[in-house]
């Protein structure tokens, strides 16, 4: 293991600037001098909740949606997030000129193609946050960016209007057939996969299509860039809370961190069935004992 | 490399005035700088933190306890936050105590960063065999022992709760721990009394006792209508123990005064820390909080130093056990501004008895 290749993260008190709704997530811009000039796409902030006296300990993380490192308020940098505990629950009552902890950027972006390859970026939900500045960089070295939202209904959809601006081609799917095709991206995938030739898939949401894309991926040959959704505790990788098995170069399962190993992994590189578990042949596996 | 902008912490007008204060500290023949260091499992081997914070600059790094072969780990979910704290279910990952001597505490020395080394292990041969290969390496400063892990030998229980079985790990550990380096035995608080085996473990040949570990947790996720961690249970954190290991400080030190104590559980602040020194602690370990700011280390260092100057305290050493003192001295004064000068001068004899014993 080694540091190469990690920027170090900084902790900044970020001043939140807006925060505005986006069908049923809120967008949160914080300012972040020093970190905003750091973010490359697929990097990710771990924001303390609740004020300096917070009874919730936990950072909380989000991948970037944008970043602007420089302009009226120097650094900046939005989150998208949905209210689905008490620390969001804190950030969606958040106002302007409130203060915010944050650490970032974190995590392993996403790597990108020497060549100027066909790409397809696919994501769940929010999962979209950090797909669009990637596809800005995508398209900045000649590649052609498709791109794949999908929801369970349409409110739950984030980043409709920046894909259009951005892709080649977009394609939508609900759950609940309320906006675009009826059913998973994972079931669309394959053809626009085919269609445009793609070499590699970008992929943000929960586990279960992020093991569909990787299988999908891997049986065109095609390269897979998934990043996953763990639960962390730190974001920094102290605290060994947000671990996946993952298959080494040298064919070693280990259980690494999502938050300095990840959080974007190669697809075919994570045992996505075994996710949660201790696989059998893993480093140091079995386990029993002690906490 | 980038440092990081501390602005994190309820007392921002006094995050950047450091008093003049002596807050060197002596653990059983071991002098350390700053009284401030790290909890077993919170820091890693430091490395991350010294994005934060000079990790050369605290007390010391105690690393995230070792075993004496790599270790997975438990399955995930292996965290729940709680109310003012966190359940924690890792199961000791680690990547055994060869490559850790190799590279992370390579690279501690190499920072320049003091290392206290956590060990665990699952039988009394197991921890034995880790100290003695930590026998010959250079650069530790201390052992941990981590006795919070279940016997193998004897049903899973855990040895930390048996003043026998804790006894016999600690005797184990500093027969085959180079005689200059002290033994740290960390206590867990879910014992029926606490003084009974950090005695036992005293006698065993312990040179200092870490309180507290974690204590036995469990939380249920009312959605799913199981047990929140893959582990099931698992061990409590945060500032919702603190109250506990004060509790626990306090009553071993009045019981043994002259055996050097690192006071840990739930210190969010510098106050939070001198309530421990003031319980006996001579050295404390900032755990849990550093998830939450992972400056945490360094800000405590600077707040403890500001609330001893507040008490009118010159060194650091003045304050350990302060608590302690008889009820006749007044109690709105600091300890220059009454008669307590004496109860101070006592306090530091203890400390040097301790040392040289």
């Amino acid at each position: 293991m080694t540091v190469q290749g990690k920027s170090g993260a900084i902790q900044v008190t970020g001043e939140v600037l807006g925060l505005r709704r986006a069908g049923e997530y809120h967008v949160l811009t914080l300012t972040a001098p020093g970190i905003a000039e750091l973010t490359r796409p697929g990097h990710f902030v771990a924001l303390a909740v609740g004020g300096p006296e917070s009874s919730m300990l936990l950072r909380r993380a989000f991948s970037i949606y944008s970043v602007q490192s420089r302009g009226v308020y120097g650094g900046t940098l939005e989150v998208v997030f949905a209210t689905h505990g008490k620390g969001t629950e804190w950030l969606s009552r958040l106002h302007r000129h409130d203060q915010v902890d944050i650490v970032g950027p974190l995590g392993r972006p996403f790597a990108l193609p020497k060549e100027p390859v066909s790409c397809v970026l696919v994501a769940g939900g929010y999962g979209s946050a950090p797909m669009f500045s990637l596809a800005d960089a995508l398209r900045a070295r000649g590649c052609r960016v498709d791109v794949v939202l999908g929801a369970s209904t349409e409110g739950k959809l984030f980043g409709v209007l920046d894909a259009k601006r951005i892709a080649a081609s977009l394609t939508i799917t609900t759950d609940d057939g309320s906006v675009g095709e009826h059913g998973r991206v994972t079931d669309v995938l394959p053809a626009v996969m085919d269609r445009v030739d793609a070499e590699v898939v970008y992929a943000c949401g929960p586990m279960a299509m992020l093991r569909s894309v990787a299988k999908i991926a891997a049986e065109r040959g095609a390269y897979s860039q998934c990043a996953v959704e763990e639960a962390m505790a730190c974001g920094i990788g102290v605290c060994m809370t947000c671990v996946l098995p993952v298959i080494g170069d040298d064919g070693v399962t280990r259980m690494l961190r999502s938050c300095v190993d990840g959080p974007v992994f190669r697809g075919d590189k994570v045992r996505w069935d075994e996710v949660g578990t201790i696989p059998e042949g893993t480093l140091g596996a079995p386990v029993s004992g002690g906490h | 490399m980038t440092r990081a902008v501390i602005t994190h912490g309820p007392r921002p007008d006094q995050r950047d005035v450091v008093p003049d204060i002596d807050m060197s500290t002596w653990l059983a023949g071991l002098e350390l700088p700053s009284p401030v260091m790290t909890a077993s499992g919170c820091a890693g081997y430091g490395r991350e933190l010294d994005q934060f914070f000079d990790v050369s600059a605290i007390g010391a790094v105690v690393t995230k306890s070792i075993m004496l072969n790599a270790r997975s780990g438990r399955p995930t979910p292996r965290m729940s936050e709680t109310p003012s704290g966190m359940l924690n279910s890792i199961g000791l990952q680690g990547p055994g105590v060869d490559a850790f001597v190799e590279r992370d505490l390579e690279w501690l020395r190499q920072r320049g960063a003091r290392a206290v080394v956590s060990i665990a292990g699952g039988s009394v041969d197991e921890y034995m065999r880790i100290a003695s290969k930590l026998r010959h390496v250079s650069d530790i400063a201390a052992i941990e022992v981590n006795i919070s892990c279940p016997n193998v030998e004897n049903r899973g229980l855990v040895f930390a709760c048996d003043p026998g079985a804790a006894a016999d790990v600690v005797h184990a550990v500093r027969r085959n721990t180079n005689p200059g380096i002290p033994v740290l035995a960390k206590l867990s608080p879910d014992v029926t009394d606490i003084v009974s085996i950090a005695k036992s473990v005293v006698d065993a040949g312990a040179d200092g006792l870490s309180m507290i570990n974690t204590l036995l947790g469990m939380v249920i996720d009312t959605d799913t209508m199981r047990p929140s961690l893959a582990g099931v249970t698992g061990g409590l954190s945060g500032p919702a123990v603190r109250p506990v290991a004060v509790r626990c400080v306090y009553q071993v030190h009045a019981a043994m005064p002259d055996v050097p104590i690192v006071g840990m559980g739930g210190i969010r602040t510098g106050l939070d820390a001198l309530e421990f020194v003031l319980a006996g602690a001579s050295a404390v370990s900032v755990g849990t909080v550093i998830f939450h700011d992972p400056s945490a280390p360094a800000r405590i260092t600077r707040e403890l130093a500001v609330a001893l100057a507040e008490r009118g305290f010159e060194s650091f050493s003045d304050a350990v056990g302060y608590a302690h003192r008889a009820h006749s001295t007044p109690a709105s004064g600091g300890p220059v501004a009454t008669n307590a000068g004496d109860t101070v001068a006592d306090r530091d004899d203890e400390l040097e008895a301790g040392v040289e014993g």
